[in-house]
């Protein structure tokens, strides 16, 4: 009796915090499942914060098989430049004009559930996209009726993430391309996909990245291959980079899901990079 | 024997269990907060969620804070900061165990205005280091307000600075400490 006494005494010397009982297992939000929006073409599970600005400029280059003589493909870059914009920490609106055929896109994400641990436990994190993009470039076959509609692609677009530790996570995006006009009739208008995607930090600021989007079979040109990519994020403070290989040209979904051409196998592949500035526009 | 015993554990209870009703002063709300200043940026964070217990019978004194509980202007600096300075999932708090070497000066009980010096090992980032410094006690109308302003240097606590950010990241940082005490009347 006297020893718990004793024992019960010496422990509260040694901590006094303990005297406040038991604090409540707070929610615990997971941060920084991916170091920034995109995975390299995917978008991530991460959003924008509120109130900043993401700038970014991304570069695919010509493809490695091309030899010295094109650099490697360095003679030649499509390009996208756009802005991503956290309205609140849940919505996210983004604005974009790639080169290749002169496109400009626009997207919402919105973030649904988040990963947490603590007293509110969620497994995963789900967040909703959808994107129009509008290819301006002028009409291949100007004699036939053109509409203006058939500019138009629609993307839409589920992303499911987990960080299971520090330095893994993975994603899963299931997605859907909407094409108003394809080139024949074999062509599915709707294409389903599967994207995965994750990564493996291999430092605090450093992280090897790798996504893969199935294509389900028979919806789009004989041509067409499944997008495969493999990457390098450096964090800097303000700054991502993020170099990678890739197999697609386009970096918007309608173009990297349905319209990938190239094989890996033959070295039909381009090297490329995405550059993220953020810029805190409104201070919490 | 039995009676022995009895009167020792009775002395015991008349002894410390007074002390505990009456002499323990806790904060959950314990602001804390730090400010470094480096050439290219001011960084500056708040967390309003220390807790800490003093007993003024000895002048022991504890002060834990969660560190994903610091809130920053910039939200990519907070997971930054998180991420990779603090490293948060793995060192979660920040912890401070000492004493109050001249508590006998200081009743809290009474109005007034105290000065006091406090010792004792503060644990950042999962790396100890002995610290001393000065604190105040505001003690008006039963009321308890503690601050301390002190300095700490990143590189005692194993927290890097690549050269990159050096001109954004300072070495040393200023901490500074608010909090209201209240008696602790449970036990």
């Amino acid at each position: 009796m006297m020893g718990s006494i004793i024992s019960v005494s010496a422990q509260e010397e040694d901590d006094l915090l303990s005297l406040l009982g038991d604090t409540e297992p707070e929610t615990e939000l997971v941060y920084a499942t991916f170091k920034t929006s995109r995975i390299i073409n995917l978008q991530s599970i991460e959003n924008t914060a509120a109130g900043v600005l993401d700038f970014k400029i991304a570069h695919r280059f010509g493809v490695l098989n091309g030899g010295f003589y094109d650099l490697f493909g360095l003679d030649q870059a499509s390009m996208r430049i756009g802005v991503d914009y956290g309205l609140t920490r849940w919505l996210t609106i983004g604005l974009g004009r790639s080169s290749f055929e002169k496109t400009y896109d626009g997207f919402t994400k919105i973030k649904l559930l988040r990963q947490s641990t603590g007293k509110k436990k969620m497994p995963l994190s789900l967040s909703l996209f959808a994107g129009s993009a509008i290819k301006t470039v002028a009409f291949s076959e100007p004699e036939r009726d053109n509409y203006f509609s058939s500019r138009m692609y629609y993307t839409y677009q589920g992303i499911l993430a987990r960080k299971f530790s520090e330095g893994f996570s993975l994603q899963l995006s299931p997605t859907v391309v909407h094409r108003n006009l394809v080139k024949t009739k074999a062509e599915k208008n709707d294409v389903y996909a599967l994207g995965m995607g994750g990564r493996l930090k291999l430092s605090k600021r450093t992280s090897i990245n790798a996504e893969y989007i199935y294509l389900a079979p028979n919806q789009v040109a004989p041509d067409i291959k499944n997008s495969f990519s493999i990457g390098f994020d450096i964090e800097t403070g303000g700054h991502v980079f993020q170099l990678h290989f890739t197999n697609s040209t386009s970096m918007i979904e309608k173009g990297f899901v349905s319209e990938s051409v190239g094989n890996w196998l033959d070295g039909d592949v381009h090297f490329g990079f995405n550059v993220s500035r953020v810029f805190t526009l409104k201070k919490k | 024997m039995m009676i022995i015993k009895k009167m020792i554990f009775i002395l015991l209870v008349l002894v410390s269990g007074n002390q505990l009703v009456a002499q323990k002063y806790f904060t959950k709300k314990g602001e804390v907060s730090f400010f470094s200043h480096a050439p290219m940026e001011d960084i500056k964070a708040v967390s309003n969620t220390g807790s800490s217990v003093l007993d003024a019978a000895n002048g022991k004194l504890q002060w834990a804070v969660l560190i994903k509980s610091f809130a920053f202007t910039k939200a990519l600096m907070q997971e930054h900061f998180n991420e990779n300075y603090m490293e948060s999932t793995q060192f979660p708090k920040a912890k401070f165990t000492g004493t109050i070497d001249n508590m006998t000066a200081i009743d809290l009980k009474k109005d007034g205005e105290y000065n006091a010096q406090v010792s004792g090992v503060l644990e950042i980032h999962g790396k100890e280091k002995k610290i001393a410094t000065n604190a105040k006690f505001l003690v008006a109308k039963g009321k308890i307000i503690a601050t301390s302003v002190f300095k700490v240097y990143l590189a005692d606590y194993g927290i890097e600075i690549p050269s990159v950010v050096k001109d954004k990241i300072a070495k040393e940082v200023e901490i500074s400490i608010k909090s209201n005490y209240e008696l602790l009347d449970k036990m």
